[in-house]
C-alpha cells in the first residue's frame, strides 16, 4: 500500500500538523511500509463479524445531575499560554474582511 | 530471601512492616531512595523530575501516624515512583514531550491518589516515551533512560523509566501504563514483576490518554507480592471514569501462597515458534512451564492463530484513537504555543509540528490517515473485526484453561540506538504483549531467567480470565518461589559493595 507525498500533505492538513518537505518526505516512506504491514488484515475474511470499539459490553453511564466542584477558573488558566482577565487569548478568528 | 543489607534493597512489604515495628522510620526509608536517585541518576536517567519534598511531606504524615500509635495504610512509607503520563498537583506532567514541558498538573491522577491514601511516599515523575509511544523510552524528549543491567542498552517502553526505577531500586514499586505492552515489556526487559491489570480494573481518571480503550494503569515491583499490594489499593471502580468497572476487588495477597496444584496452564505455542522470538527467550518460557507442571499444574498446550494480527490491528488502532486523543494538543489552554501565528490554523499547525516528536507526528499522521474518508473501512472497520476475533479466540482458550503462558517479549532488552531508525521493528517488540490490551485481559510479566549469553533478564507473560488477576498472582507467584533467581542488576550489585 504506497501514499503519495500529496496524500501525506492531505493528511498533515487533517491532523494540523505544518510538516517541513524534509518530513512529508520521510513519512511517504515510513507510513507505506507501516500501512504494507498493517494491511495483512484486509485479506482476512471478516464477513459477518461484528466490529468490536470496547473490550466490553457496556452501557451508558448515567449520574444524578447533580451540581459538584469542578476546576477553578485560576487552575483552568494555569498552564493557559496566554490569559488575560479570566480567559484564554487566541488569535483572532473572524478575518478583517468579514469583520467590516 | 537474603536478609537485606540496605533500605532501598527492601522490597515494599519489608519496608511497610519494618515502618510498623518502628524499627525504619518512612523519613529514612525516603531519605535512602532519594539519595539513591541521586547516586544512580546520572547514569540511568529514569526520572523527568525528582519530588523530595512531597516525599518527605508524605512520610512525615507517616511518622506522625506512627507516633500516635494510629494504624498504618498498607504501603505506609513504601517509595513509589510515577511514570510521567499522570497528573499528580505539585507535579509537572509532561508525558515526555515538549509540547508538555512545563505543564503543571491541575488534578491527581485516582490511582496516584489511592496509591498515596495507601500511604506510598512518591519520589518522582518517571521518563517515558513521548505520550507513550515506543517500546524503548527512546522517543521522550528528554534522553533515552538506561537499563540498570546495561547502561548501553534501553529498559524497553514505554514505561522504561518507572521499569528502570525500581530495578535499580531508586523506588520500592512505580506505577506504568499500558496501552499495547508499556508496562509488561520494560517490565520483561529489566527483570521487574510488571502488571497489566484487566480493562476497567484501574481508574484512567488523569492519566494522560494514549488509545482509551486500550490504555490501563498497573504497578512495577520486585517482587509479586509488591505488585498485588499496588494493584490492591489503586484498583476499583472510579465515578470519574465511566470505563471503570464496579467489580469486587478480592484479596489479591491472600492467595498468593496457594500455589498451582491443579491450575490449567495453556502454553501458547504457536507465539513460542514465532519468527524472531529468541531461543533462550523460547526456552525460557517453556522451561516456566515445566516447573508449574512440576509443582502440580496441568500443563497443556494451545494455539492462538488470530493473535498473529493482533499487531497489524492494533497498529491501526491505536493511532486512530490517539490520533483523536492528542486532538486537545492545541496550544489555546495549554501546552506549546508559537509566538507568532498569523491566525488560529496557523497556531495549530506550527504549535503541534514544534511540540510533537517524530514518533508522535507518525502515529497521529498514522491514525488520522487510517480515520480519513476512503479508508475508514479498510482499516479501522477490518481492525475492529479482527479484535472481535481475538476476543473469541482467547474467551474460547479460556475455557480450557485458566492462565496462559507466553514470553513477555521476543528478545532481551536491545541496544541504545539499535531499533531506531526502523518503527516497524520496534512495533514487533510488543507482539506478545498486545493481545491482551485488544482483549482487555490482565497480563503480568515475571523474570524466568537471565540470559546466559547477555546476563540479561527474560521475563514470561501470564494471562487469566477478565478480573482474574487473583489466578494470576498465584501462578506468578508460585514461579517466583520456585526459581528463585537473583535479580540484582550488575549497577546495583556495584552499589550493595
Amino acid at each position: 500500500m504506497a501514499i503519495s507525498e500529496s496524500d501525506v500533505r492531505h493528511v498533515a492538513l487533517l491532523a494540523r500538523l505544518a510538516l517541513t518537505d524534509e518530513q512529508v518526505r520521510h513519512l511517504t516512506v515510513e507510513l507505506s511500509s507501516i500501512l504494507d504491514h498493517v494491511s495483512e488484515i484486509q485479506s482476512l475474511d471478516l464477513a459477518g463479524v461484528e466490529p468490536t470499539a470496547h473490550p466490553f459490553p457496556m452501557r451508558n453511564v448515567t449520574r444524578p445531575d447533580v451540581v459538584r466542584p469542578g476546576l477553578s477558573r485560576e487552575r483552568a488558566l494555569l498552564n493557559a499560554p496566554e490569559a488575560e482577565d479570566g480567559a484564554f487569548v487566541i488569535p483572532r478568528i473572524v478575518g478583517a474582511e468579514e469583520e467590516a | 530471601m537474603a536478609e537485606p543489607r540496605r533500605i532501598v534493597d527492601m522490597t515494599g512489604a519489608q519496608i511497610a512492616d519494618a515502618i510498623a515495628r518502628k524499627e525504619l522510620s518512612a523519613r529514612e526509608a525516603a531519605e535512602a531512595a532519594l539519595a539513591e536517585i541521586e547516586a544512580l541518576e546520572p547514569r540511568v536517567h529514569a526520572f523527568n523530575q525528582v519530588t523530595p519534598e512531597l516525599a518527605l511531606q508524605a512520610a512525615e504524615r507517616i511518622d506522625a501516624m506512627v507516633a500516635s500509635g494510629e494504624s498504618l495504610p498498607p504501603l505506609a512509607g513504601v517509595p513509589v515512583a510515577i511514570k510521567d503520563n499522570m497528573n499528580l498537583i505539585g507535579t509537572r506532567t509532561t508525558c515526555s514531550s515538549r509540547i508538555l514541558e512545563n505543564y503543571e498538573s491541575v488534578y491527581t491522577c485516582t490511582a496516584v491518589e489511592r496509591l498515596l491514601a495507601a500511604g506510598a511516599v512518591p519520589v518522582g515523575k518517571c521518563n517515558m516515551d513521548e505520550f507513550a509511544f515506543g517500546s524503548s523510552t527512546e522517543n521522550s524528549a528528554f534522553g533515552p533512560t538506561r537499563n540498570p543491567w546495561d547502561l548501553e542498552r534501553v529498559p524497553g517502553g514505554s514505561s522504561g523509566g518507572s521499569a528502570a526505577a525500581v530495578a535499580a531500586r531508586m523506588a520500592a514499586v512505580s506505577l506504568g501504563s499500558d496501552t499495547g505492552g508499556s508496562i509488561r515489556q520494560p517490565g520483561a526487559l529489566t527483570g521487574t514483576v510488571a502488571v497489566k491489570p484487566t480493562y476497567g480494573r484501574v481508574s484512567r481518571y488523569g492519566l494522560v490518554a494514549f488509545a482509551s480503550s486500550l490504555d490501563q494503569i498497573g504497578p512495577f515491583a520486585r517482587t509479586v507480592e509488591d505488585a498485588a499490594a499496588v494493584l490492591q489499593a489503586i484498583a476499583g471502580k472510579d465515578p470519574m471514569d465511566a470505563t471503570s468497572v464496579d467489580e469486587p476487588v478480592p484479596d489479591y495477597r491472600a492467595g498468593l501462597e496457594a500455589g498451582v496444584e491443579g491450575l490449567r496452564v495453556g502454553l501458547v505455542t504457536d507465539m513460542l515458534e514465532m519468527e524472531g522470538c529468541a531461543g533462550e527467550v523460547r526456552a525460557a518460557v517453556e522451561n516456566a512451564a515445566r516447573v508449574l507442571a512440576d509443582l502440580g499444574a496441568e500443563v497443556g498446550e494451545v494455539e492462538l492463530p488470530m493473535s498473529r494480527h493482533g499487531l497489524s490491528a492494533y497498529y491501526v488502532i491505536g493511532p486512530a484513537e490517539a490520533s483523536s486523543n492528542l486532538a486537545r494538543f492545541d496550544g489555546i489552554r495549554y501546552g506549546h504555543r508559537v509566538k507568532d501565528a498569523e491566525d488560529v490554523l496557523d497556531l495549530y499547525m506550527r504549535s503541534r509540528a514544534e511540540g510533537f516528536g517524530p514518533e508522535t507526528i507518525r502515529r497521529v499522521m498514522l491514525g488520522t490517515y487510517a480515520l480519513s474518508a476512503g479508508y475508514y473501512e479498510a482499516y479501522y472497520g477490518q481492525a475492529q473485526k479482527t479484535r472481535t476475533l481475538i476476543i473469541r479466540e482467547f474467551a474460547d482458550a479460556f475455557e480450557r484453561f485458566d492462565v496462559l503462558l507466553t514470553p513477555t517479549s521476543p528478545t532481551v532488552a536491545f541496544g541504545i540506538g539499535e531499533k531506531a531508525s526502523d518503527p516497524l521493528a520496534m512495533y514487533l517488540s510488543d507482539v506478545y504483549t498486545i493481545p491482551l490490551n485488544l482483549a482487555g485481559l490482565p497480563g503480568i510479566s515475571v523474570p524466568v531467567a537471565l540470559c546466559s549469553e547477555s546476563g540479561l533478564p527474560i521475563g514470561a507473560q501470564i494471562a487469566a480470565r477478565h478480573f482474574d488477576e487473583a489466578t494470576m498472582f498465584r501462578a506468578a507467584a508460585a514461579l517466583e518461589r520456585a526459581l528463585g533467581l537473583d535479580m540484582t542488576p550488575p549497577l546495583v550489585a556495584e552499589r550493595q559493595r
